[in-house]
Parts: structure tokens; C-alpha cells; sequence
């Protein structure tokens, strides 16, 4: 039995070092094909699936195509694109776009990093801490945008108002203020329900990453009279660094999508249309297929700008890996 | 002999650290109190639609908060469609169905690809990772449009199997991250031994490297699950009354119509639930799948 393994092992070596030391050229394409063979369906199917319509959205955004009007139907050179950087309203979309993206990422980048970083040390009931912390991430995220929108911030029985009204009954007040939190700052009220949603997101890649700190540096750190602080400036946050940009990064990448929440909470409305809600209505609501198109394109350049910095921080992570 | 001399070393100073390992200690209870009251802040949203659901709908739009108030399924029964007869049954069942079948999909073209980067890698394997990477960085909303064209022209509209296949192209970059960082943890000299001894290609996946990956499948089954479950913008979009997702059916809550607070709060409890378990059983594969595989 165990010399018949230990064959097969020595067997094993001789054809590995056999096919990569002398084997001949011509036999290479075979070879190479047979593993290319596994490969092809997912790449095909991705190509296919996700690469082609783009192509589509591209040509369409230079053609002046509106479902309602079919007969007039052409090539509209750049105006689409034009339209889309001089109408005010679609131009408020690409700021709201850049606001709610850059507010969400970074608030949620800074909680996730408090938290992580608390959760990093040992306490009774850790385990369960973690599980609280990430739940919210787990509601799907139209239901979170619903519970936000009609349990929490309605202005006469959400829990936000309701706390208001029983501290100001605890001392003896009946005109707690009742503030219309959707109406009055919806900009807020939309970025704080995507935060609660995205710091678990945060805290999980960077718990991990302070997980993967070697500890011995630490230790070293300390026996030599570092301080807490010290720790945390010269050897916690270098270490971290990477995970904080991959966090960010991802987290801008899932943000800068983000539709249910500015579908569900205001409808787009009071300024909180981004890029993909105007994209959704200008498409199923205007039926103005070029415009729409052309703000596709927009979005995909934004997210190339950032996708580019993204994937050199996962490639410099990745390659640390299979080093 | 070397620890002796440590030890001996280390006790007299024991005896003067004490005070400052007492405030250590107290230090750190207070960041435990901390790490816990931030848990609890929030869980509070969660904890509270829960609550929600259970009362009545008078208890429920109570303000201030009726928190004692008496618990009823109520709220489960209207979201069930005991009221109007609105069952959420078929959108649940499209969820399940476009859930399912495109993390069965998934799973199908991901672990050959997987096997293809990472055990027996073609050549510029690192460069094709990178090209299913930067699909999943495109956002989906950019061909959404050509999709809808497409489909309306196939008459594929209203049709979950369309769902089904969108689901499969947006996870199935995360699933071969994931599944290549898995695989690359088998053991190749045994793999090599069994082709050796005749074992054709279907033969050493299913034989030898499913059972050593399997916690690893299970993990991308499970994140790619999460994911197709959640999607809102496709399915609203491509689907109506017949293919319609549990999301979908989600926003005919989104305008407010009387007292409905606590049947809101059973749906969005009733719907969430899969993903919840899902979550809670893949947490140690979660930040794993969300950072495709880059954070183990």
C-alpha cells in the first residue's frame, strides 16, 4: 500500500519534470488546447453575456433613438453626450453620483476600521458581536431600504420621531420636534441607510487584514516599549493600508451601482437621483434610448477611473499571494 | 535551562507591573463595552423590523414606540395574503428558481475555469483573471438597455430563465476568484498520480478535487445565492406579473398605504430570511467572496 503510493508519488514527479523539461515543441498546441478546453464556456459565456451589450450601449449612444418616436431614428454624433453635461438635471445626477459615493465610502471606511479594530482584541462574547455587526449587510437591500424609509424615518410613526417624542415626554413635553427626515435632508437619509449597510462590508475586509498582521512584530514591538498608539502608527496601519484601499475600492466599485436604495427611499427625488436611477428612467420611463445609452457610457468611464486604481491594489494583493 | 533563566528574569518585575496590568485589564473591558454597544447599535434597525412585525398594526405606528407591546403573527398573515389575496408565494418561487439555477450555472462554468487557472494553468492565466475581474467592475446598468432590446426582440421578456443567465455572467466572476483561491489549495502530486494511472479529466475533478474543495463550492454557492437573490434593477426592469422576484414584489411597498408598518416589516423579514441563513452560515467565506478572493 504506502509503496505503491510512494511509486505513484516518484511516478508523478518524473512525468511532472519529464513534460516541463523535455517535452517536445510540436507537442505543445494539443497540450495547450486541452487546457484552454475547461476555460472556454465561462469566458465565452462572460464575453457574450456581459462584453457584447456594451458594444450595443456604445453605437446606441450616438444614435437619436426615442421608443415613443420610432420613425425618427439616426446617427446623432455626440449630442446625446452633450445633452447629458448641459442639462442641469442630468448633470445633478453626476454629482449626486460622486457625493453619495465618496460620503458612503468613507464614513463606512472609518466605521468599519473603528469596529475592526475592536473586534480585533479578545472579549467575552466576541463571536456574537461579529454576528450583530454584520446582519446588516444581510437584509436584502430593498427590504433595508424599506424598513429605513417606513419604520425608521417616517415623519409620524417612524422610530426616529417616536424616540424623539418619548425623551421629550420623559420630561414632561408634549411638542417633541417631528422633523420629516426624507423630505427635509434626503441626501442624509439616503447615505446613512447605505452606511449602516456597507461598514460590516469594511469592518470584514479589514478584520481580516488585521488578522493577517504577523503577530510576532507585534509582540516584538511591545517588549521593546511601543505604545499602544505606537503600534497602531508604525506597524498596524503600513500593514493595513492595502486592505483599507481594497476596501474602499470594492466598496466604491458596489457603491457607485447602488440603485435599490434611491429607488426605494425617494424615488430619486430632492436631488437624490444618481447616475443608475437616471439611467433607469431616462431608458423605462422616457423610452430615450440614446440619452440613456450615453449616460451608460458615462458610468462605465467613471467606473474605469476607479476600476483601474481597484484592480492594481487586488492585483499587488494577488500576486503577495501566489508568490 | 534557557527558560528557567526567562522566568527567573521575568519575576521580579511581575511584582511592579501589577497596578499597570490591573488598569490594562480595566482598559480593555471598557473596549470590550464599547465593541458590544456598538454591536448592539447596529443591530438596533434589524432588531427593531423584527419587532415590528410582530405587533399589531395599531402598536406598530404607535408613537412613542409601543416596545411591550403584545406580539401577534398578524403582520405574517397579511404579507401572506390573508387581507388581499396577493400571495408572495410565485415571486418567492422565481427568487428560488433564478437563485438556484444560476448558482447551479455558476458553479458548472466556474470550477473548470478555476481548474484551468489555477491547477493546470494555461498560459497569461493571471491576465485572463483579470479580464473576469474588470467584467464585474463595469457597471451591470451599462448594457442594460442592449439586454432589454435583445430580450424584447427574442420575446424573452418576462421570463426568469433571462434572470437566470444575467445572474450567472454577474457572480460568475466572483465564483472563479474564488474557487481558483480553493483549488489552489489541492494537492497536485495526487492529481497527477490518477492521471497517470489512466484517470481521464472528469474523472480527477469529480473524484479528487470536489471532495477536497467542496467547503470552498459550498462557500461560492453560497455568496453567489446572496447576490442573485438580492438583484432589484434586472429583474424590475426585464420582468412583470409572471417572472416578478421577491425584490420586485418588495417595491409595492415602497409608497406608504395606511396602516401597513408591521406587514412591511413581516416582508422584509420573510424576505431577507434566506439570505440571513445564508450569511450567517458562509461568515467565515463571506469577506472571502465579497473581496473576490483576495482577503482570506
Amino acid at each position: 500500500m504506502s509503496s505503491q503510493a510512494l511509486f505513484r508519488r516518484s511516478s508523478a514527479a518524473r512525468a511532472a519534470t519529464g513534460r516541463a523539461g523535455t517535452s517536445p515543441p510540436h507537442a505543445r498546441p494539443r497540450g495547450a488546447w486541452s487546457r484552454r478546453a475547461p476555460l472556454l464556456p465561462a469566458l465565452v459565456f462572460m464575453i457574450v453575456v456581459t462584453q457584447l451589450p456594451f458594444v450595443g450601449t456604445l453605437v446606441i449612444s450616438f444614435m437619436r433613438w426615442n421608443a415613443l418616436d420610432p420613425g425618427d431614428r439616426g446617427f446623432a454624433g455626440l449630442s446625446n453626450y452633450s445633452t447629458e453635461f448641459t442639462d442641469p438635471q442630468l448633470r445633478s445626477s453626476l454629482t449626486t453620483t460622486v457625493v453619495l459615493t465618496v460620503a458612503v465610502v468613507l464614513v463606512s471606511l472609518v466605521l468599519g476600521l473603528g469596529l475592526a479594530l475592536l473586534l480585533d482584541r479578545r472579549f467575552p462574547g466576541r463571536g456574537i458581536v461579529r454576528t450583530l455587526l454584520i446582519t446588516p449587510f444581510l437584509v436584502v437591500p430593498v427590504a433595508s431600504a424599506l424598513l429605513w424609509k417606513h419604520a425608521l424615518y417616517n415623519a409620524s410613526y417612524g422610530l426616529i420621531n417616536g424616540t424623539l417624542s418619548w425623551v421629550w415626554r420623559l420630561f414632561g413635553s408634549h411638542d417633541a420636534p417631528q422633523p420629516d427626515w426624507l423630505s427635509q435632508s434626503p441626501k442624509l437619509a439616503v447615505e446613512a441607510s447605505l452606511i449602516w449597510q456597507w461598514t460590516p462590508f469594511m469592518m470584514l475586509i479589514l478584520l481580516a487584514g488585521l488578522q493577517s498582521r504577523p503577530t510576532d512584530v507585534v509582540e516584538a514591538a511591545r517588549v521593546d516599549g511601543a505604545g499602544a498608539w505606537q503600534v497602531f502608527r508604525y506597524l498596524t496601519f503600513p500593514h493595513l493600508r492595502r486592505y483599507l484601499e481594497l476596501a474602499a475600492l470594492l466598496g466604491t466599485v458596489y457603491v457607485v451601482q447602488n440603485f435599490d436604495a434611491v429607488f426605494t427611499l425617494t424615488s430619486g427625488g430632492l436631488g437624490t437621483a444618481n447616475l443608475p436611477y437616471a439611467v433607469y428612467t431616462t431608458f423605462y420611463q422616457a423610452h430615450d434610448y440614446g440619452q440613456a445609452s450615453a449616460e451608460g457610457v458615462i458610468v462605465v468611464a467613471l467606473s474605469i477611473i476607479v476600476a483601474t486604481f481597484a484592480l492594481r491594489t487586488v492585483s499587488s494583493l494577488f500576486r503577495e499571494e501566489i508568490r | 535551562m534557557a527558560t528557567t533563566l526567562a522566568t527567573a528574569g521575568v519575576r521580579p518585575l511581575s511584582g511592579a507591573s501589577g497596578r499597570a496590568r490591573a488598569r490594562e485589564r480595566r482598559h480593555r473591558g471598557l473596549l470590550g463595552l464599547l465593541a458590544w454597544a456598538c454591536g448592539i447599535v447596529f443591530f438596533l434597525p434589524f432588531a427593531w423590523m423584527v419587532l415590528t412585525s410582530l405587533h399589531s398594526e395599531q402598536d406598530a405606528a404607535a408613537n412613542p414606540p409601543h416596545v411591550g407591546a403584545s406580539l401577534t403573527l398578524h403582520g405574517y398573515r397579511e404579507f401572506f395574503g390573508s387581507g388581499t389575496g396577493v400571495s408572495p408565494w410565485p415571486p418567492l418561487v422565481n427568487s428560488l428558481t433564478a437563485s438556484l439555477a444560476s448558482t447551479a450555472l455558476v458553479l458548472l462554468l466556474a470550477i473548470p475555469a478555476a481548474y484551468a487557472l489555477s491547477i493546470r494553468p494555461v498560459r497569461k492565466w493571471t491576465d485572463v483573471m483579470f479580464f473576469f475581474l474588470s467584467t464585474k467592475m463595469l457597471p451591470a446598468v451599462a448594457g442594460l438597455l442592449p439586454v432589454y432590446l435583445i430580450a424584447k426582440n427574442a420575446g424573452l421578456l418576462d421570463d426568469i430563465w433571462l434572470l437566470v443567465v444575467l445572474y450567472t455572467s454577474m457572480n460568475l466572476p466572483i465564483a472563479v476568484w474564488m474557487m481558483r483561491s480553493f483549488l489552489a489549495d489541492v494537492p497536485v502530486a495526487i492529481m497527477e498520480a490518477a492521471q497517470i494511472d489512466g484517470a481521464g479529466l472528469p474523472t480527477v475533478l469529480t473524484r479528487i478535487v470536489t471532495p477536497v474543495v467542496l467547503p470552498g463550492i459550498a462557500a461560492t454557492a453560497l455568496i453567489s445565492f446572496i447576490f442573485s437573490w438580492n438583484e432589484l434593477l434586472f429583474a424590475r426592469v426585464l420582468t412583470g406579473v409572471v417572472a416578478g422576484t421577491a425584490p420586485v414584489f418588495l417595491t409595492g411597498f415602497v409608497t406608504s398605504q395606511g396602516l401597513f408598518l408591521a406587514k412591511v416589516c413581516a416582508a422584509a423579514v420573510c424576505i431577507s430570511l434566506p439570505v440571513l441563513a445564508a450569511g450567517f452560515a458562509a461568515q467565515d467565506k463571506l469577506v472571502q467572496g465579497l473581496s473576490l478572493g483576495a482577503v482570506k
